[in-house]
């Protein structure tokens, strides 16, 4: 068996104070028990990176983990706003939050610029005001036909974490179902940390043109079954809507996240 | 039969959608209403998710642009660079399909912050796929509950460009897509004036005044001479909103 495979603990000491961390998973397979395991080991000052902030970004947020979230899209899809990112970014609580902000299509073209080790990514610009206030937005000449596009630096994290179904002996990994950005950012990032439903012996009957993130492009692998809930694993679990509108009260006061964060988290509970 | 301003702006919205299209969803109200399209009188239509679905087929609408019936009941799924680069910038997308928090005369859209955009009085959740889609797709829809709130004579943010400062502003910006040419409400249907892009409202809905639509609107709000009506839902439209919609709450409630 590959020597990739750890403990949830030992493949998230990875991570460092200070790195820029991006956990991806685009509505799907959120590594929401990495998250977890992230915050239950006291990290401080990270810069997130996550296209679509939801739940797992309010989480470490309200917990103090990060000090920079660069992101696309901020918010808990169909119910509301994320209530610890705007109290981080409000009012500072628990630390200041600064903010780098992109549109999707931007910080897509960035991971992919990242994973193709291009300097940046090249799209048509879209005209709206975020170009105006984030200055990585750049625009340059079409060299064939003087055309002004849009650049955004390559995204490089220092770290990616993702979560996908299976790995096999060797320590391949397979994701299915809406893929996201999962292979991008393990090919952008310097250290690639993936947790999974299952381990196999070995994969059987794939597709040819199935999504797999070969061993040698990963760096540890933890085994953390129902590790994306309340997300979902496709063919493994469902998404638990009812625990993204539950999320709105949990986090609406400091008091309520905090005595969640203590008795699912910090006590090393399964989250509820 | 009865129904409500809500049915009625999902009808009248689904009502633009044709079998042939190639429409990419947006996420709440969009949704609603492409679902209903394809659900009544578009059942070819192709509904793009940005979460990489094509060909999209979901029995509930969904919570999230990513929930997992999406990718199960759609043609193929494909990453999201991918959905971006080639099949939204490729030019592959005859429809965009957008709501917002604020809309201008232009029918350039808000979803970003109430206020000033470093010390929000509202920080929303930003622009998404909002402004690709509504410059890579061919023409745009846009499906928005009106009050003078949200149609404001000037955005606090325009997060996505619709007519811009109006004219050939967009065509000017380099833009060959259409952008904007319908604006559906609670009250109404708006459309861009053809020469200034001016949103004009073409067709009022059952029971609504005019004296309504100028008060549920920032800005001294221009009507077409001939002013239509809305045609009110057909039971047959009722009936497939309603069904959406209660299978939906039903699969949500966990």
């Amino acid at each position: 068996m590959s020597d990739l495979f750890t403990t949830l603990s030992q493949a998230i000491a990875l991570v460092s104070d200070g790195d820029v961390v991006a956990l991806e998973g685009f509505t799907h397979l959120i590594p929401f028990a990495a998250a977890h395991e992230i915050i239950r080991q006291g990290r401080r000052n990270l810069t997130l990176v996550r296209m679509t902030p939801d739940l797992i970004c309010d989480q470490l947020i309200g917990a103090g983990c990060a000090s920079r979230l660069v992101f696309s899209w901020g918010g808990n899809p169909g119910v509301g706003s994320l209530h610890r990112l705007r109290d981080a970014v409000e009012r500072g609580w628990p630390v200041p939050l600064a903010l780098e902000e992109y549109t999707h299509a931007a910080l897509a073209n960035a991971y992919e610029a990242g994973a193709c080790n291009l300097p940046f990514g090249i799209f048509r610009s879209h005209g709206g005001d975020l170009a105006l206030e984030n200055p990585k937005f750049r625009t340059l000449q079409c060299p064939y036909t003087g055309q002004e596009l849009t650049t955004v630096p390559a995204m490089r994290p220092d770290v990616a974490v993702v979560h996908a179904q299976k790995a096999d002996a060797d320590g391949n990994v397979l994701v299915e179902g809406i893929i996201g950005v999962q292979k991008q950012v393990v090919l952008a990032a310097r250290t690639a940390i993936v947790t999974v439903e299952e381990r196999v012996d070995a994969f059987t009957g794939l597709h040819p043109n199935a999504c797999v993130l070969p061993h040698w492009t990963i760096d540890a692998i933890a085994v953390a079954p129902r590790g994306a809930a309340p997300s979902y694993a496709h063919g493994y679990y469902d998404r638990d809507n009812a625990y993204y509108i539950e999320w709105e009260k949990l986090s609406a006061d400091r008091d309520s996240f905090l005595q969640w964060l203590d008795r699912h988290i910090l006590s090393g509970a399964v989250p509820a | 039969m009865n129904y409500t301003p809500d049915e009625l702006m999902t009808v009248a919205a689904a009502r633009l959608l044709k079998d042939e299209h190639v429409c990419f969803v947006g996420i709440g109200l969009p949704s609603a209403a492409c679902n209903l399209a394809r659900l009544t009188h578009a059942p070819g239509i192709t509904l793009i998710y940005e979460s990489g679905t094509i060909g999209t087929r979901p029995t509930v609408l969904p919570l999230s642009i990513g929930d997992g019936e999406l990718c199960a009941r759609a043609l193929t799924t494909v990453s999201v660079p991918e959905i971006f680069r080639y099949w939204l910038q490729g030019g592959h997308v005859s429809i965009g399909f957008l709501s917002g928090a604020q809309i201008d005369r232009f029918a350039n859209l808000n979803s970003t912050v109430i206020g000033s955009y470093q010390r929000p009085t509202v920080r929303l959740p930003g622009a998404g796929g909002a402004p690709e889609i509504a410059t890579g797709c061919g023409e745009v829809f846009v499906i928005m509950r009106q009050s003078a709130r949200s149609f404001v004579s000037r955005l606090d943010f325009m997060t996505t460009l619709g007519h811009g400062d109006g004219g050939v502003h967009r065509s000017r910006l380099g833009f060959e897509t259409s952008g904007p040419t319908k604006v559906i409400t609670d009250l109404c249907v708006m459309e861009p004036h053809p020469q200034t892009k001016e949103l004009t409202v073409t067709s009022l809905h059952p029971g609504v005044s005019i004296e309504r639509v100028k008060q549920a609107t920032g800005w001294d709000v221009a009507f077409a001479l001939n002013l239509e009506e809305t045609l009110p839902p057909s039971a047959c439209e009722l009936e497939a909103l309603r069904d959406l919609q209660e299978r939906t709450a039903a699969a949500h409630a966990g």
